[in-house]
C-alpha cells in the first residue's frame, strides 16, 4: 500500500473547547423491490456480473423507463416513518455527468420536487436522552454501476491498469435521505451520528423496505462535518447563531463504528487546520476503515453543475390521499414505542435495555423469548460471549451469529438445559463455545462433550466431606456464622468434581454440615 | 377496389393489402420487386442506409404460408415496408445516420417495430435521416444526402429525407418516421407524399433513439391518406414499456380516412402561418387547398395563434437541453465507435469517451449539445429552459383557445418547395427556419399531418398542407385529409407523383 501523508490532528477534548461541530448526513438505501426501479431486472445481491441486465438499465439507445410502484410505495412509507410531508405531485429529474458506471450518462433521481421532505426523526442516545435529528428530504433515484479497478495499488481508479464494470446494480431503488444540518450536539456530535444511522437502520428494517446491510452496501452514509468557533453552550443562543463552517462530505462510511470514527476524526482534523490559522477544503474524503483516517477525494467546485432538469421519458408521481392513506396504515409500531413495550414486557432495567439496544440485540432476543427461553437469560446468553466476539470483529451481532449459525432457537436450547437442571451455568458456556465453533446444537456439543451435573448426591457429598477436612479453617469461620466464606469451600468443591457439580447444591451441603 | 398496376411498385399499400388477401399476388412478390426497385434506383436517390433483402424475403414467405395455413392476418399482413434508422432493429444495424453508432447492432425490437413484424411487413431496410434526426435536409447523414426524387439535386426534406424519397422514388410502399419538430411532415411535403405526426404518446417511443423525448413522435408515412392510416393503425397503441404512452385504443384513423368526410366541420386557418416567408406557390397552392374544402362543405374562418411566434426559439432551447442530455450516453463504453485520442499512451475512460464523441458526432449534432449544454447551466437554466417552458405552455393554450372554436386547424406545411442540396447548409436559422409551421404542434403534442397541395408554379415542385387537430383526435386529420386528397386527385387527374420525372434507371443500373 502507498504512503498516505498523515494530516495533522487536534486532540478531540481540546477541539470541542475551540469548536463547536455541526453534521449533515445523506444515507442512501437501496430497496429490496423483487425488480429495479425502471425495469424489471431482478436485484438480487452477488450474481454473476452484468447477468441482471436489459435495455434499460444498460441504457441501450431508445430504451425508457418506467417506474417501480412497489418502488414509489416504499419511498411513501419511509417518509411517513421519517414524519415527513408527502408531495402530491413530483418528478423524477436528470442528473447529469459522465462516469462510465452510469449507463445513461445521466442518473435518473429527484431534484427539486422529492417525494418526501420535512421530517423528523428523534433518536434515543446512550444516556438516554432524545436528540431530535430534522429529515431535510427522502428522495427516490437509480443506483449506478459498480466500477472494479485492477491493477494499481489502492483499488481506486488513480494508478489503475483497467476498470471493469458490473451494471447488475446499476437501477436498483435507491432513496437517499438528507439531514438538515445537526446542530447543538456538541462533544456528544460523533455519538449522535451513530445513533441516527442506527435509528434509521432500525426503523428501515421494521418497515422491511431494505436489507440494510451496511457492509454489503445496501446502506451506505456520507457524512458531512463543518466546525465553527465555540462560543458557547452547543444549544445556547450565542453559539447556533455562529455561521456554519466550510464542509468536507466523507463518503461510503459503511458500519456504525465507522460512522462514529470518522466523524470523530473530521472533527480533529478541521480542529487542526482551523486552529492553525488554516482554512477547510470543500471537498469529498475517502474512509479509511482500516487506519481510521479520512484522504482527500474530489475537490467540490462551483464548476460541478449537474444540469439538473424534469426527466421528460416519465410522467409525474401523484400520489392521491387516499393512497398515502393506506400507506400510513401499514406502518410498524416506531420502534421507539417498540423498545418501551418490550421493555416492560421483558423486565429489564433502563440500563440493561440499553445495553441489548445498543449490542443491536432487540430482534435477537425477542425471537429468543419466543422460542421460549427467559427475557433474563436470553439477554444475558446474547450479551455475553457472542456480543464480545462480535466486537472484537467490528461486526454486529446480528450477522456475527447469522455468520455462525447461532440462532435465537440455540439460544433458547441452551436456557433449557440450565433450567432442567442438566447443565450448569460454566458448562453452558463451554457448550455455548462448542456451538459458536460449528460444532452442532447445544444438545449435540453438551453430548459430545460428556457434559452434564452429577446427579449423585453420594459423590458430591464425599467430596464436600474431603474440602472441609482439608480446610479446617475456613470450616471453622463457616461454623462462627461467616457463611460467605462458603464460597472459597465450594470453588474447591467444584474443582474436585471437575466442574461437574451443582454448585447450589454444593452450598447447601456445606452449610447443613457446618451449622 | 382498383385494379393493380403491372408494376407491383406503382401500387398503394391498400392496394397490395387488397390483392394479397384475395391471393391475386404474395407478399414474395411485392417484396421482390421492391428489392428490384431499390437495386434500380437508389443508387441515385441513397434513401436506405440498409437494404435486408434476405429478412425481408423471409418474412414474406412466413406471411405467405400463413396465409395459405388460413391464418386470419391483420390488414397490412405482407406489404413490405422501409423503417427510420432511428427505430432499433433486433439483428439489423441502427445507425440514426451517425458514425458513433456505426456497425451497432441492436439486441432488442422498438415496440414499433415489433408491431410491423406482428402483424406481417416485411421490412426492407433502414432509410437514411440527418444525425440523430436534427436537421431538415438528411444532409446531416453522416453516411451522405439523399435526394429528392423529383429533382436530384435538391433535398428530400429532414430528417426524415430517407423515408419520404423511398415513397417518392417507389423503393417501399410504406415507411416509418419519427418527427421531433416536423421531420414527418416536412419531408412529406416536398417530396408530394402523406406523413403523420400522431398525438405525442399515440405511438409507443421505445426503442426510438430519443432526440428529444418530450417532442420525438414516431409516425406513419405513405404516398395516400387512406394507406397511411392503415399504417397507423398497426403503429399505434398503448405501451407499457413507454410510461408517456397514451392508455387508450388507437383513435379511428382508418375510418375517417375511409369516409374522407368534412361536411360540416370548421377548420382554421392559422393566420401567424403563410405569410412572409412563404414562397407564392406554395401559399397559392394552400388557398385552393383551403377553397376546396370549403367546396367540400367545410367551414373556414381564420384564427390567431399569438405565441406560434416564439415556438421556433422555445424549440431551440427545449430540443437541445434534452437532447444534450440524451445524447450524453454515447461514450464509446459500451456500444458503437471507440477511438483511442491521438498521443496518449494509456487514455484514461474519460479521454476515450471526449475523443470518441469528438470523431463520431457531426457538427449539427455538436453544435446542439453544446447548445443544450448551456441552456441547462445553473445560473442560465431559468432565463432558457424555464422560459422556453412557458412559452410552450402559452402555444398549448393558444391551441386550446383555437381548437374551441375549430375542429382542425391548417396552414402550408413548409414555408417553401425543396430547396438545392448545399444551400442552407452553411446557415443553422435557415435551415431551422424550415420547420416553422411544424413546430408548434410538436411542443403542444396535438396529431398533425401533411398531404401534397400540388406543384408551385415557380418551380414546380412539390408544396404540402398540414392539418392540426387536438390531442387523440387523430382521425380528423384523415377526414379532412381524406376528402382534401380525393378532389385534389380528380382535379389533378391522377396521383400527383405520376407527375415526377422518371428516374433513370438504365444508369442507376449500370452503377450499381
Amino acid at each position: 500500500m502507498t504512503t498516505v501523508a498523515t494530516d495533522a490532528v487536534m486532540d478531540y477534548d481540546e477541539a470541542m473547547r475551540k469548536f463547536d461541530p455541526v453534521m449533515g448526513l445523506e444515507v442512501h438505501v437501496e430497496l429490496h423491490t423483487a425488480t429495479k426501479m425502471f425495469c424489471g431486472c431482478p436485484t438480487e445481491f452477488g450474481a454473476e456480473p452484468n447477468s441482471q441486465v436489459c435495455p434499460v438499465c444498460l441504457g441501450l439507445p431508445g430504451a425508457l423507463p418506467v417506474v417501480n410502484e412497489k418502488a414509489v410505495e416504499s419511498a411513501i412509507r419511509i417518509g411517513l416513518a421519517l414524519n415527513c410531508e408527502i408531495a402530491e405531485w413530483c418528478r423524477f429529474a436528470r442528473k447529469n455527468y459522465f462516469y462510465p458506471d452510469m449507463p445513461k450518462n445521466f442518473q435518473t433521481s429527484q431534484y427539486d420536487e422529492p417525494i418526501a421532505f420535512e421530517g423528523h426523526l428523534d433518536v434515543e442516545l446512550e444516556d438516554g436522552s432524545t436528540y431530535r435529528v430534522e429529515i431535510e428530504r427522502a428522495h427516490m433515484e437509480e443506483d449506478t454501476g459498480k466500477s472494479l479497478h485492477i491493477g494499481g495499488a489502492t483499488g481506486r481508479i488513480h494508478g489503475a491498469d483497467h476498470s471493469l464494470v458490473d451494471y447488475n446494480r446499476a437501477g436498483i431503488p435507491l432513496i437517499e435521505i438528507v439531514t438538515k444540518p445537526m446542530v447543538g450536539a456538541g462533544e456528544r456530535a460523533p455519538e449522535v451520528a451513530k445513533a441516527y444511522v442506527s435509528a434509521l437502520r432500525e426503523l428501515l428494517r421494521a418497515l422491511d423496505v431494505s436489507d440494510v446491510k451496511m457492509e454489503q452496501g445496501s446502506m451506505r452514509c456520507d457524512a458531512n462535518v463543518s466546525l465553527r468557533p465555540h462560543v458557547g453552550d452547543p444549544l445556547s443562543e450565542e453559539q447556533l447563531a455562529v455561521p456554519l463552517g466550510t464542509r468536507t462530505e466523507t463518503k461510503n462510511v459503511n458500519s456504525l463504528r465507522s460512522v462514529e470514527r470518522a466523524v470523530r476524526y473530521e472533527i480533529s482534523r478541521h480542529a487542526a487546520i482551523l486552529d492553525g490559522g488554516g482554512s477547510i477544503l470543500q471537498e469529498t474524503r475517502h474512509w479509511h476503515e482500516d487506519t481510521g483516517i479520512t484522504t482527500s477525494g474530489r475537490v467540490k467546485s462551483d464548476a460541478e453543475d449537474y444540469r439538473y432538469f424534469p426527466e421528460p421519458d416519465l410522467v409525474p408521481v401523484a400520489p392521491t390521499r387516499e393512497t398515502v392513506d393506506a400507506l400510513r396504515g401499514t406502518l410498524p409500531e416506531p420502534p421507539g414505542l417498540r423498545r418501551k413495550r418490550l421493555q416492560s414486557d421483558w423486565g429489564y432495567s433502563d440500563l440493561e435495555m440499553r445495553d441489548v439496544v445498543n449490542a443491536g440485540a432487540v430482534e435477537l432476543i425477542e425471537e429468543t423469548v419466543a422460542a421460549g427461553a427467559s427475557a433474563a437469560a436470553a439477554r444475558k446468553w446474547w450479551l455475553g460471549e457472542p456480543s464480545r466476539r462480535a466486537n472484537a470483529e467490528g461486526q454486529d451481532i446480528v450477522t456475527y451469529a447469522a455468520g455462525l449459525g447461532l440462532t435465537p432457537a440455540h439460544v433458547a436450547e441452551l436456557d433449557g438445559l440450565v433450567a432442567s437442571g442438566r447443565l450448569n451455568d460454566s458448562m453452558a458456556r463451554q457448550v455455548l463455545d462448542g456451538v459458536l465453533a460449528g460444532e452442532g446444537t447445544p444438545t449435540a456439543v453438551a453430548d459430545a462433550r460428556g457434559l452434564e451435573l452429577v446427579q449423585d448426591d453420594g459423590a458430591l457429598e464425599a467430596a464436600v466431606d474431603k474440602v472441609i477436612e482439608a480446610n479446617p479453617d475456613v470450616a471453622a469461620k463457616i461454623r462462627d456464622g461467616k457463611v460467605a466464606a462458603a464460597g472459597a469451600l465450594i470453588g474447591q468443591v467444584m474443582k474436585e468434581m471437575k466442574g461437574q457439580a451443582d454448585a447450589g447444591k454444593a452450598r447447601e451441603l456445606i452449610l447443613a454440615k457446618l451449622q | 377496389m382498383t385494379d393493380l398496376p403491372t408494376d407491383l411498385t406503382r401500387a398503394t399499400a391498400a392496394g397490395l393489402a387488397d390483392a394479397l388477401a384475395s391471393g391475386a399476388i404474395s407478399s414474395v412478390e411485392v417484396t421482390q420487386a421492391h428489392l428490384d426497385r431499390i437495386v434500380a434506383v437508389d443508387g441515385q436517390v441513397h434513401s436506405y442506409l440498409h437494404v435486408d433483402g434476405a429478412g425481408a424475403l423471409a418474412q414474406a414467405r412466413s406471411v405467405d404460408d400463413r396465409r395459405r395455413a388460413g391464418e386470419t392476418l391483420g390488414a397490412l399482413a405482407g406489404v413490405p415496408i422501409a423503417v427510420k434508422d432511428v427505430m432499433t432493429t433486433k439483428g439489423l444495424p441502427t445507425t440514426c445516420g451517425s458514425r458513433i453508432l456505426e456497425g451497432w447492432v441492436p439486441p432488442y425490437d422498438a415496440t414499433v417495430v415489433t408491431k410491423l413484424r406482428q402483424a406481417g411487413l416485411p421490412i426492407l431496410g433502414k432509410t437514411n435521416m440527418d444525425e440523430f434526426a436534427m436537421g431538415s435536409s438528411t444532409e446531416h447523414s453522416a453516411y451522405g444526402p439523399s435526394h429528392n426524387p423529383w429533382d436530384l439535386d435538391r433535398i428530400p426534406g429532414g430528417s426524415g429525407g430517407g423515408s419520404s424519397s423511398v415513397l417518392a422514388s417507389f423503393q417501399a410502399p410504406l415507411a416509418t418516421g419519427t418527427d421531433t419538430g416536423g421531420s414527418i411532415r416536412q419531408p412529406a411535403a416536398v417530396t408530394a407524399t402523406v406523413g403523420t405526426k400522431p398525438t405525442y404518446g399515440g405511438v409507443s417511443r421505445y426503442g426510438l433513439v430519443a432526440l428529444a423525448s418530450s417532442l420525438d413522435q414516431a409516425g406513419p408515412c405513405g404516398r395516400t391518406v387512406l394507406d397511411t392510416a392503415l399504417l397507423h393503425a398497426v403503429m399505434g397503441g398503448h405501451d407499457p414499456m413507454d410510461s408517456t404512452s397514451i392508455d387508450a385504443p388507437v383513435p379511428p384513423v382508418v375510418e375517417a380516412a375511409r369516409a374522407a368526410d368534412v361536411r360540416g366541420m370548421r377548420i382554421g386557418v392559422v393566420k401567424e402561418l403563410g405569410g412572409e416567408g412563404y414562397q407564392p406557390g406554395v401559399r397559392a397552392r394552400f388557398d385552393e387547398s383551403v377553397a376546396l374544402l370549403q367546396e367540400l362543405g367545410a367551414e373556414v374562418v381564420e384564427v390567431s395563434c399569438p405565441n406560434f411566434e416564439y415556438a421556433l426559439a422555445a424549440y431551440y432551447l427545449i430540443l437541445p437541453s434534452e437532447a444534450s442530455s440524451n445524447l450524453a450516453k454515447f461514450d464509446a463504453m459500451r456500444y458503437g465507435m471507440r477511438v483511442q485520442p491521438d498521443g496518449v499512451d494509456a487514455p484514461s475512460a474519460e479521454q476515450v469517451m471526449a475523443a470518441t464523441r469528438d470523431a463520431g458526432f457531426g457538427p449539427e449534432v455538436k453544435r446542439r449539445i453544446i447548445l443544450g449544454t448551456y441552456a441547462l447551466s445553473s445560473g442560465y437554466y431559468d432565463a432558457y429552459y424555464g422560459s422556453a417552458q412557458k412559452v410552450r405552455a402559452l402555444i398549448a393554450q393558444d391551441f386550446a383557445s383555437a381548437y374551441d372554436k375549430v375542429d382542425v386547424l391548417v396552414s402550408p406545411t413548409a414555408p417553401t418547395t425543396a430547396f438545392k442540396l448545399g444551400d442552407k447548409l452553411e446557415d443553422p436559422m435557415a435551415m431551422y427556419l424550415n420547420d416553422i409551421a411544424t413546430i408548434p404542434a410538436n411542443l403542444a403534442g396535438v396529431p398533425g399531418m401533411s398531404i401534397p397541395s400540388g406543384l408551385a408554379d415557380e418551380d414546380g415542385l412539390p408544396a404540402g398542407i398540414q392539418i392540426l387537430a387536438p390531442a387523440t383526435k387523430d382521425e380528423r386529420l384523415y377526414s379532412v385529409g381524406a376528402a382534401l386528397e380525393a378532389a385534389l386527385v380528380d382535379r389533378w387527374g391522377g396521383p400527383i407523383l405520376d407527375r415526377a420525372p422518371e428516374l433513370g434507371v438504365a444508369a442507376a443500373a449500370k452503377g450499381a
